[in-house]
Parts: C-alpha cells; sequence; structure tokens
C-alpha cells in the first residue's frame, strides 16, 4: 500500500525525517518496503505567479508571450514566460516554474529561447507536476489564491502538494485497517508518542432514518452483514480540486471526476470501498442484494459480461444486475458528467466470499483486496460520514435527510482479560501495567484496571471496532503490547530444556552413513526436481501398466514439463547427466537423496499418495580419470556400480543381493546388464546398465551406457537399522584359510555357489570370496572355472587341516551337485 | 706351516677387498673356503703333524679360516648395498610427471551439507530432528496452523494441490475439503503432527523440502526448510531469540546479533520476522571505502527467519490421545515456533546470486561447497 508522507503528516506528524517514520513502522510490526518519491525532486524555484499582461508571439501564431509578475522571486519586474496553452490570461494565478527547477521526470529547466524570444521559466500545466493528466492548459490557481491570500514569488508549495515521499508498506493480512492511511497514521502515532489527530470521519452533516425515494433489499445477509446508502441531490459532477488530483496521483490513483476521486479518497483514507450509483438510472429507486442466479450473465464496468455462481452476490435494480458486490460496478448506473443524483453506497461484504468470488472470476481490484481481509461493519458509518462531507464540499450536492442501514449491529464483544503474569511469562520480559495500558490507548483500546486477584495484575481491555477481527484473545494482546513495546528490549536467554536430549534416530544416523559412504565412493550428491513430464516417463519406455506410471499429477502446475510427481528417481539423474555432459564433463559419477511419489488406488474410498525416500545414482565415462599411466580406464559399468552398492551396503551393515533382473519390469535398463536389488530376500531397487533406447548414443562412453541404481531408502535402513551389534571375538584365534578352483556349467550364478558353498561350510565357514572367473579353452565350451577363496573359523580355538576335512568334503560334494568339478 | 697359513690369509685379505660383486666372493670363499682348498685340507690333516706343533698349528689355521669368514662376510655386505643401490639407481623415475590421482573426492550437495549442519547446530542446543510427509492435507498445511479460510496462501496461485480423481466424474477420489491433498508449503504441518505423536515438552527441529509456485532468481518452485518448535510450560519469545541468537552466530560468526521484527503469522502469536545482522559489513549498512553494502542493500540486518510464539489456536488443533497425554492445554504449555529457508542462508554464506544454481547440479557449481 502506497502512503503519500504529507498525507500521513496531516493525520500525525513525529518530529521525525522519512528515515525515523520507515525504522519505527517497520520495528513495530507495518514493513516499509520502499519510500518512493512522487512529484518534482525539490520544491525549489517553484513559485506563484501572477500573469500581468499577455502578446501573441511575433513569430508563432500558437505561442503566447507573457509577462509574469513572480514577486521576490523576480525583483527584477516581471518575467517574460513563453506560453502555449490556450487559456492563459491576464489576471490569472499560475504555477511558475524558474530556471533550475527540476521536473518531475528529473530535467533541469534552463532559460530557453522560443522562436526568438527568450522565456525566463515556465507556466504548469497539470501533468507537468504529476498531478493529473491534463495538459490541454495551464492551472489556474485564482480560486486558491483567494481563499489563501497567495501572492506572487510565493513557493508553490503553499498551494500546492507538489511533492512528496510516498512509503510503500507491507500491510499484513491481520490489518486491513492499516489498508487505510488513518490506520497507519494510528500505528505511527502509537510508535512514536505523537500527536494523532482526531479522524476524518469526526464529524457527520448526515442523519439516520429512511430515505424518501429510495429503499435497499437484503436477501443474503449472511453474505452482506451490513448495507448502507445515503442520497445526494444537486450533485455538479466536475474535475476534482488540485489538491485532491495530487493527493490521488501521489497515491498511485488516477482521477476521474470529483464523485468517484471521492470515492476513492476516502477509501483511502479509511481503508472502506464505497460506490456511487447515478441515482436516476437505478430503475425504481429500489436496489437488492442477493445471490446470484448459477450461470447468471452480468456486464460490468469494462464491457464484458461475466458468468456467475450461486456463491456469488449481486446487487439489482428494477431492470436486473447492475453490479458485482465488493468486486465491480456495472456501466448502466455509472456516473457520469450527466449525474445530478448519486446513490452512495457503503457496505460490507463477506471476506471469505469475496475472496473466492474474486479469484473465481479473476477479478481484482483495490476494493476486493479490501473487502476479502473481511472489513468491520462500523467502517461503513465512518466512510459514510466523510465522503458526505466532501460530496456537499467539492459537489455542491445537497444531503437528503436519513441513511439506508440494513444490517443487524454487531453487540460489543466483551473485554478481554490481560494478565500481567501471563504477559511477562509469554514475552519472557516486564512491560509495566502503566506502560501497556498507554500502549493500548495509543491503538484506541478501551482499557480499564481490572480489580487485583491476589498479586496479579490484570487490566480489562475493550477491542475497538476496527481491531475486531484481529484481536480476540489474550495473546492477541499480548502481541500489540511486544511490538510497541519493543522487541529489542527483549533479552536473549535460552529454553531451560528440562528432559531434553538432541540425538539423531538410528535411521537418521544410517541416512547420513548412506550420504558419507557415497561420497567416500567420490561421488556428487546432486538435487533434482520433484516435478517431472508425461514425456519423461514414455522415455524410460514404461509400459501403459507399468507401476511407475502411477504417477501423482498437480491441478496447475507451473508448464506441462513439471506436471507430475517424479516416481523415480532416474529421470532427473539423466537430466542432471545430461546437462553436464553439455558443458564437457564425460566422467560423471552422481546421487540423490529424494523423495519418490505414487498414487495409491488401493487404501480405502479415497485415492491416496504413498511416497518414500529413495536414494538413486548414476555413473557415466571413465570410472577413474584418465592418467599417463593409464590413458583408458575402465568404464563405469555395471560391476563398477555394484561396487559402490556393496560398499553402501557395507557401510549400513546390511546385506545385499543382485538377481537378474525381468527386463518387462525394467524396459529402461538393458535387458542382459540389469540386477534387481534385494535386501532381506525382498526388493528394494534395481542396478543396471541403462538401455541404448534411453540414452541416446552419443558415443560419449565409448560403447558403454551409463549404470544407474535405485534403491528405497526407507527400507534399506529399516532393515540395517535392526541389526544387532554383539561382540565377537575374532581375535583370540586366528581362521583357517583355503582356496579352491572349480569348473561348473556357464549358467550356475555366481551367487548359486556361493550359498551351496555357505549353507554345505556352516557354521565353520567364516567367509567366502570369488577371487577369479576364467572361461576359455583350458576348461571347455559353455563351463567356467571359479577360484574361491575360503576362510574357516572355530571361535574356541585354532584350526588343523584334519579339523576342516569333514567341512571341505561337504562343501566338495554340494558344488558337485551343481555339476562342479576341482581343477587342477 | 705357520708361514703358509700366514701368507693365505693375507692373500686372501687382499683378493677379498679387490671383489667387486657378490659372485667374485662367492669363487673366493671356495678358493679359500670350500672343501678342496688349502686352508681347510691343512686343517683336516693336522693329525698328520707331530704333537707338538698341532696346537699352534691349529690355532692359527683356525683364525685364519674365521677371518677370512669374517672379511668375505663383511665385504660381501659392502658389495651387496652397492649392487642394490645401483641396481635402484637403474630404476630412476621422471619425478616431474604428474602424480596418480587418488579416488576422487565426492561431495554433498551444499543444500544438504548446509541442512545437516543447522541439523547439528539444533542437536547441540537439545532440539532432536523429525522429518515428515511432503504430501500433506488441508488439514495439516492450513486449518490446523489456524489459517483463516480466506488466507491467501490457500489460492491455488500459491499452492499445488494435486489431483486425486482417476478421471471426470470419479467420486472415488473426492475427498472431503479439509482432506484434499497438496504440497507442503512449508514444514509447518509437521508442527500438530509431532504434538500429535509426543506429549510435553518437546524440541524438535523438522527440515524437509516445501513447494510453492513460483519461478525467478529469487524462488524456485521447490525449496527446503528447517522448521523448529520447543514447546513446554514456560518458553518465552526471549528463548526464542537466544536460540535464534546461538543458531546465527554458529552458522553467520561469533560478532553477529539478531533483532525481532514484528510481523504475521497466522500460527504464531507475537509473530516476528528474524533479522541477523550483516556479515558482510559488521552491521554497518556500508563498506570500509564508504560505499553501501551490496549484501544487506545498506540496511546493516538481513533477514533470514519467521518466528513466534505457537499461537493458542493451535495447541487447540492438537487432540489428546494415548500417544501424547498429557495433550497440549493451551493455559498450561506454551513455546516457540520458526521456520527457515535453507536455500537462503547458503545463499547469503557463499555469495549464490540465483536460486536455480541449485537445482541445475552443474558439476562446476557442485564441487566448490560439501567438501
Ligand atoms: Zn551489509
Amino acid at each position: 500500500m502506497r502512503v503519500p508522507l504529507l498525507w500521513l503528516r496531516e493525520y500525525c506528524d513525529p518530529p521525525l525525517d522519512v528515515a525515523g517514520i520507515e525504522e519505527r513502522l517497520t520495528m513495530t510490526g507495518t514493513k516499509v518496503e520502499a519510500v518512493l518519491h512522487h512529484g518534482v525532486r525539490s520544491p525549489e524555484h517553484f513559485v506563484i505567479g501572477r500573469v500581468v499582461s499577455v502578446e501573441g508571439h511575433p513569430d508563432a501564431d500558437r505561442l503566447r508571450v507573457c509577462e509574469v509578475d513572480l514577486g521576490a522571486a523576480h525583483p527584477d519586474g516581471p518575467a517574460t514566460i513563453v506560453c502555449g496553452a490556450p487559456n492563459v490570461a491576464a489576471g490569472q494565478t499560475v504555477a511558475v516554474a524558474q530556471p533550475g527547477a527540476v521536473m518531475p521526470d528529473g530535467t533541469k529547466l534552463a532559460k530557453a529561447k522560443l522562436r526568438g524570444v527568450v522565456s525566463e521559466g515556465m507556466i504548469l500545466a497539470e501533468d507537468e507536476l504529476s498531478i493529473g493528466a491534463n495538459h490541454a492548459g495551464i492551472m489556474v490557481l485564482d480560486e486558491l489564491a483567494a481563499a489563501q491570500r497567495l501572492a506572487p514569488g510565493q513557493p508553490l508549495t503553499r498551494a500546492l502538494a507538489i511533492e512528496t515521499d510516498v512509503l510503500e508498506l507491507e500491510i499484513t493480512p491481520n490489518r486491513p485497517d492499516c489498508l487505510g492511511i488513518f490506520g497507519v497514521a494510528r500505528e505511527l502515532h502509537a510508535a512514536t508518542g505523537a500527536p494523532l489527530a482526531p479522524p476524518p470521519w469526526s464529524t457527520d452533516p448526515g442523519s439516520a432514518g429512511p430515505v424518501d425515494d429510495a429503499t435497499v433489499t437484503v436477501e443474503c445477509p449472511e453474505l452482506c452483514p451490513r448495507f448502507t446508502a445515503r442520497l445526494f441531490d444537486g450533485v455538479a459532477v466536475a474535475p476534482s480540486p488540485l489538491w485532491l488530483k495530487a493527493r490521488l496521483a501521489a497515491a498511485g490513483q488516477r482521477s476521474i471526476n470529483n464523485v468517484v476521486d471521492i470515492t476513492n479518497y476516502v477509501m483511502l483514507a479509511t481503508g472502506q470501498p464505497l460506490h456511487a450509483f447515478d441515482f436516476d438510472r437505478v430503475a425504481g429507486g429500489h436496489l437488492t442484494v442477493r445471490r446470484a442466479r448459477p450461470r447468471e450473465p452480468v456486464q460490468t464496468l469494462d464491457g464484458q459480461t461475466r458468468t456467475l455462481d450461486g456463491e456469488m452476490v449481486v446487487i439489482e435494480d428494477g431492470d436486473g444486475p447492475t453490479s458485482i458486490a465488493g468486486l465491480m460496478g456495472g456501466a448502466r448506473s455509472e456516473v457520469s458528467s450527466s449525474t445530478s443524483r448519486v446513490l452512495l453506497e457503503v457496505a460490507n461484504w463477506n471476506g471469505p466470499n469475496i475472496h473466492r468470488s474474486s479469484w473465481a472470476l479473476g477479478l481484482r481490484s483495490e476494493a476486493s483486496s479490501r473487502f476479502e481481509k473481511g472489513l468491520a461493519p462500523e467502517a461503513c458509518a465512518y466512510a459514510q460520514a466523510l465522503a458526505s462531507r466532501l460530496m456537499l464540499e467539492l459537489c455542491g450536492a445537497t444531503l437528503l435527510p436519513g441513511t439506508i442501514d440494513v444490517g443487524t449491529p454487531v453487540a460489543d464483544p466483551p473485554p478481554i482479560r490481560l494478565r500481567a503474569k501471563r504477559l511477562r511469562s509469554i514475552l519472557g520480559m516486564d512491560v509495566t501495567t502503566e506502560r501497556q495500558a498507554h500502549i493500548l490507548r495509543a491503538l484506541d483500546f478501551d482499557v480499564k484496571r481490572d480489580d487485583a486477584d491476589g498479586d496479579d495484575e490484570r487490566l480489562l481491555v475493550g477491542v475497538p471496532p476496527l481491531r475486531r477481527q484481529d484481536i480476540t484473545r489474550e495473546a492477541d494482546l499480548i502481541e500489540e503490547i511486544a511490538r510497541i513495546a519493543g522487541l529489542d528490549e527483549l533479552p536473549a536467554t535460552l529454553p531451560a530444556r528440562r528432559g531434553a536430549c538432541g540425538v539423531l534416530s538410528v535411521q537418521q544416523r544410517l541416512r547420513r552413513r548412506a550420504v558419507d559412504a557415497l561420497v567416500g565412493c567420490g561421488l556428487y550428491q546432486v538435487m533434482g526436481w520433484t516435478f517431472t513430464s508425461p514425456d519423461s516417463l514414455d522415455q524410460l519406455r514404461l509400459g501403459e501398466d507399468h507401476p511407475l506410471r502411477q504417477v501423482v499429477a498437480l491441478e496447475d502446475p507451473l508448464s506441462s514439463d513439471q506436471s507430475l510427481l517424479r516416481s523415480t528417481l532416474l529421470g532427473s539423474l539423466q537430466t542432471i547427466a545430461a546437462h553436464n555432459r553439455a558443458r564437457g564433463v564425460l566422467s560423471l559419477g552422481i546421487f540423490e537423496v529424494g523423495t519418490v511419489f505414487a498414487l495409491d488406488t488401493g487404501s480405502g474410498s479415497a485415492i491416496g499418495v504413498r511416497e518414500h525416500g529413495a536414494l538413486g545414482v548414476l555413473m557415466s565415462g571413465p570410472a577413474l580419470p584418465a592418467t599417463w599411466r593409464s590413458s583408458d580406464p575402465p568404464k563405469a559399468d555395471f560391476f563398477a556400480l555394484k561396487g559402490v552398492l556393496e560398499a553402501l551396503a557395507e557401510a549400513l551393515g546390511v546385506s545385499v543381493d543382485c538377481i537378474p533382473a525381468n527386463p518387462e519390469l525394467y524396459p529402461f535398463l538393458h535387458p542382459a546388464r540389469a540386477a534387481e536389488v534385494l535386501c532381506g530376500g525382498e526388493p528394494i531397487g534395481w542396478l543396471g546398465e541403462l538401455h541404448p533406447l534411453i540414452e541416446a548414443g552419443d558415443g560419449a562412453h565409448g560403447g558403454v551406457s551409463p549404470a544407474a541404481m535405485e534403491l528405497d531408502l526407507d527400507a534399506l535402513v529399516a532393515s540395517a537399522a535392526i541389526r544387532r551389534h554383539d561382540y565377537r571375538d575374532l581375535i583370540s584365534f586366528p581362521p583357517l584359510r583355503r582356496d579352491l578352483a572349480v569348473v561348473l556349467p556357464e549358467r550356475v550364478a555366481a551367487a548359486r555357489v556361493e550359498q551351496a558353498v555357505r549353507e554345505s561350510g556352516a557354521p565353520m565357514l567364516e567367509d567366502m570370496r570369488i577371487f577369479d572367473v576364467y572361461t576359455g579353452p583350458q576348461v571347455g565350451a559353455n563351463m567356467r572355472s571359479l577360484a574361491l577363496a575360503l576362510s574357516f573359523r572355530d571361535p574356541q580355538r585354532t584350526l588343523s587341516d584334519a579339523d576342516i576335512d569333514p567341512v571341505w568334503t561337504r562343501i566338495l560334494a554340494a558344488l558337485g551337485e551343481l555339476g562342479g568339478e576341482l581343477r587342477g | 706351516m705357520i708361514d703358509r697359513i700366514a701368507q693365505l690369509r693375507a692373500q686372501a685379505g687382499e683378493a677379498i677387498a679387490a671383489a667387486q660383486d657378490t659372485e667374485a666372493l662367492d669363487q673366493l670363499r671356495v678358493h679359500y673356503l670350500g672343501r678342496k682348498a688349502e686352508l681347510p685340507l691343512l686343517l683336516r690333516d693336522i693329525g698328520a703333524l707331530p704333537a707338538d706343533q698341532r696346537g699352534a698349528v691349529g690355532r692359527t689355521a683356525n683364525e685364519a679360516r674365521k677371518a677370512i669368514e669374517a672379511l668375505i662376510s663383511a665385504r660381501s655386505q659392502e658389495v651387496q648395498a652397492q649392487e642394490l643401490s645401483g641396481s635402484l639407481l637403474a630404476d630412476a623415475l621422471d619425478v616431474t610427471l604428474p602424480g596418480t590421482p587418488p579416488r576422487p573426492v565426492g561431495r554433498m550437495h551444499v543444500i544438504a551439507a548446509t541442512q545437516r549442519e543447522l541439523e547439528d547446530i539444533f542437536l547441540g542446543l537439545g532440539f532432536t530432528v523429525l522429518e515428515g510427509p511432503e504430501v500433506e492435507t488441508v488439514h495439516y498445511n492450513f486449518d490446523a496452523l489456524n489459517h483463516n479460510p480466506n488466507h491467501p496462501a490457500r489460492a491455488r496461485t500459491d499452492t499445488f494441490y494435486l489431483r486425486t480423481e482417476a478421471g471426470p466424474g470419479d467420486s472415488a477420489g473426492e475427498r472431503e475439503p479439509s482432506e484434499r491433498l497438496l504440497l507442503r508449503t512449508h514444514t509447518s504441518p509437521m508442527q500438530v503432527r509431532a504434538m500429535e505423536a509426543h506429549p510435553p515438552p518437546l524440541y524438535v527441529v523438522i527440515p524437509g523440502r516445501v513447494y510453492r509456485p513460483d519461478s525467478d532468481a529469487t524462488h524456485t518452485p521447490q525449496f527446503h526448510q528447517v522448521e523448529g518448535l520447543a514447546v513446554d510450560d514456560d518458553i518465552t519469545l526471549a528463548d526464542l531469540k537466544g536460540t535464534l541468537l546461538a543458531f546465527a552466530r554458529a552458522i553467520f560468526g561469533d560478532q553477529r546479533d539478531v533483532r525481532l521484527r514484528p510481523h504475521f503469522f497466522p500460527f504464531t502469536e507475537p509473530s516476528v520476522e528474524v533479522d541477523v545482522s550483516c556479515f558482510h559489513c559488521s552491521g554497518e549498512g556500508f563498506l570500509r571505502d564508504g560505499s553501501r553494502c551490496p549484501l544487506c542493500k545498506g540496511e546493516g540486518w538481513l533477514e533470514v527467519l519467521g518466528a513466534g510464539e505457537v499461537d493458542p489456536d493451535v495447541y487447540a488443533h492438537v487432540p489428546t490421545t494415548e500417544r501424547n497425554a498429557p495433550g497440549y492445554d493451551p493455559e498450561k504449555v506454551q513455546g516457540f515456533a520458526w521456520g527457515m529457508g535453507v536455500e537462503r542462508i547458503a545463499m547469503l554464506r557463499h555469495g549464490i546470486p540465483d536460486l536455480r544454481l541449485y537445482y541445475e547440479n552443474d558439476v562446476r557449481f557442485l564441487e566448490q561447497f560439501g567438501a
């Protein structure tokens, strides 16, 4: 909200410069986001002049040469000023910019020669001072001069507000009262202690009672708690006086005519919007406030036809709807230059309803943005009072007796009890009850001292009408005290933290360990977008029924490629890899820990969303940097990534297994170089080289597609967390180690061999590791040789060869059952 | 005889000293001490000598043999050392060639690293860490946090709502207004969830990813927050100030100060925005050369987070159950809450100019942080 400082100072004028005011408002909760400047840069060289004579320019038909009396500002007699305005005439009091004046756009005026005549300044039009749009003629200040006894040579600021600082304020949604300048002035009063002028609505020329000729019916009081109207006769619609134009311009509003300008001015001063009807065009002299009918069309002031629904409110006359309540007036009853009777409506609307209608219709205005915050019904009367006074003063109007006032007056809420003890306990600092009362009174609260109950002092606080939406509880009053008393007074203490102990859970520690393990593997952690697109699912070659197609969609995505929540991390890993590859980074190892989402259609009646933490890794290009000793290091392939998986499992203390992946479930993986990852026998993810069809073959990988994996991190961590950590004696007695080489059919998986060896070797077999794999002529076609390193242990003694003979025999037998033969 | 022994000993001594390699020494050993060599033969035949000579000859011969062995052994060590040194020198390196790099060092993402650092600070202050769902309901994200029905944050332009109907006219997917699903717009929904799950006192921080439909240099539609919540029977706004002062000093330096500025949030009362004194200009607003500080724009303060005392109405939204008994009675418990942006803190600390860099994941960006 824009608040011209001159206007604000009219209500409250602390002895502070603009920076001081900015600081006080900001530190009491009305944040000044910017200080702008409106009008001329400096008032110097702008003076009042009186036109002494006007003569034609010898060489230009449309220019006049004026002699202008500038009094002391031009002591050597009248100044010669060339003027192009048709309305300039001798005897006028005018606004003059002398050479040296800096105009609103920053240009500096100099003496100028116009067609051979030297002009010692400029007679000003409205637009040249950023007061209005009028450039058809100069401003004539005769009336002002008479009223204020202005004399030539006096500074122009005596007549007009030609410059002001403008505060750009952030008004929080709980403070619609500060959407009026007097509300801001009250804040400034409380924050600085400077006196506050009486409210501009404190004198009301109007009267209560019915109004002849005009009636109003409200059919939906729940959406229209109060509707007031006054009728004015003999209204002369005309341009507004300069001071009003100047104020509206500084506040960012365009001047229309005196009637419309009054409604805008009163809204800016009080925060309460108003609407003026041309009463002669209100059919039947009767207005009805009612809910719109479903799909009812209404033509609005901007010429558009809007289609309403049954939750929206219209105001109609005998000929049908004339406006959409709280949002926009209708064209039919708009005030025009021929208007002579004005019905001035000031109503209170249900905030949430206006909010909803405004969003649904895409109609937002200064008025709707105020109504939707929920205004006080009492403000209707304030706005009527101020507007009535201005209508009489500025439009020559007569106010007809009576005020239409439909609505049930709201009873004053009971006062709120404010306990000094409670205030101290919430804030952690003391504010005396005297100071509390002082602050609250400055904010227009009614304060009484409650009889002390024991040693606890209390105040009974009545809330002023404009604050009743916001202040309903003791806690709200405590905030009022805190913000004005000054939070900079607050000590900095720490909570006692009884019984509180900051430790990470086992799962949190394991998650950190997983990240550390991957960083230790030389990988970079990345953070991809949660959002993904239907295209990216297609690129993964997912079939119609694939589980990863159970994606969650946004109702209003920012763009179509951010319309879904990702069901896998693979897409963002690929995007990030492509981004870096395009910038010449060919060797890449990245991982991401993030959430993935899936539609859950199975739980009860409503469709839900399942989410879990996932861990994804992608490696492409050389697994290690090339060096002069190894100019072509191996590419990161299935086994390079499996090594990362094993390092991760080792760090977490879990065992994982890889089994061949079903290509139908993993269409994005190379069908023969892909594994499903099991943990505790349950699938928790996949690992493999990417299918050449989903990674555009750009040759960057030297024929090896990037390898990637994705694991359900929650499941992995959960299974790690249940592992016990009891001590085992691996020191007192040494293990016994033996190697063997066995030739087996190639189709027998290494895991199958390991399982057979481990089962047959238990419990004495402590560990087994495959340290060589050989295929070739020495073992024959479709066969391969596996070299196994075995280690045996007995916790009670040192083993001898003879001790393990029976186990050894069992292991050989188990290998034999797999078709294995001992080699060499 | 004794002369001959002395002669042999002297000859051997010279030959050993002259020997240049292990092979020559081996030959000398055979020559002087081998089975067919003169000295051992002489010793073997000692019985043939007259009895009075045997002692002297035997002793002299033995001494000579030991002396020769010692000389060979000593010379052998010298020769071996020479040979080793020779062979080592033959294996010379170009020490100026580049070394073999170890396995590259990985990095945490700067957001994750900053988040972990924040967690650690608050762990040290006695808070525990909780995580929560990113998909939330209107109830937890807005209603239970005391947002008015017309609060602007609820608008479709300010919140990502999720589609849960399977198709047009599908009634199975319909939900109660308060159960509509959305991407959480802040980590605050976990305040109520945490209070539902645990009795007071409660000291928790909640890190996590949140979402709002904004996209420009200073807004990304996803970002990260660390929420804080402390509820006990006597926690004051001054305690909030002290806690955040500790945070500010841990993150931005020992000299920092904090200031609380009144503000409005629906779920705190009083509500404040918290500024930290600018670490770039030491809170002066201008630099040594007199120019305006570019970081705080001359303010001397950096806006870092929003906070406040928990609004009593939020406690009223927490049902009392077996899990959190005795529950959260607004007259009996009080506490504070805050929400801070991880991206903003990292941006201020590292001078990162554009939030979008975080999610581009350019390696040249990633490698600068998180070590
Ligand atoms: Zn600074």
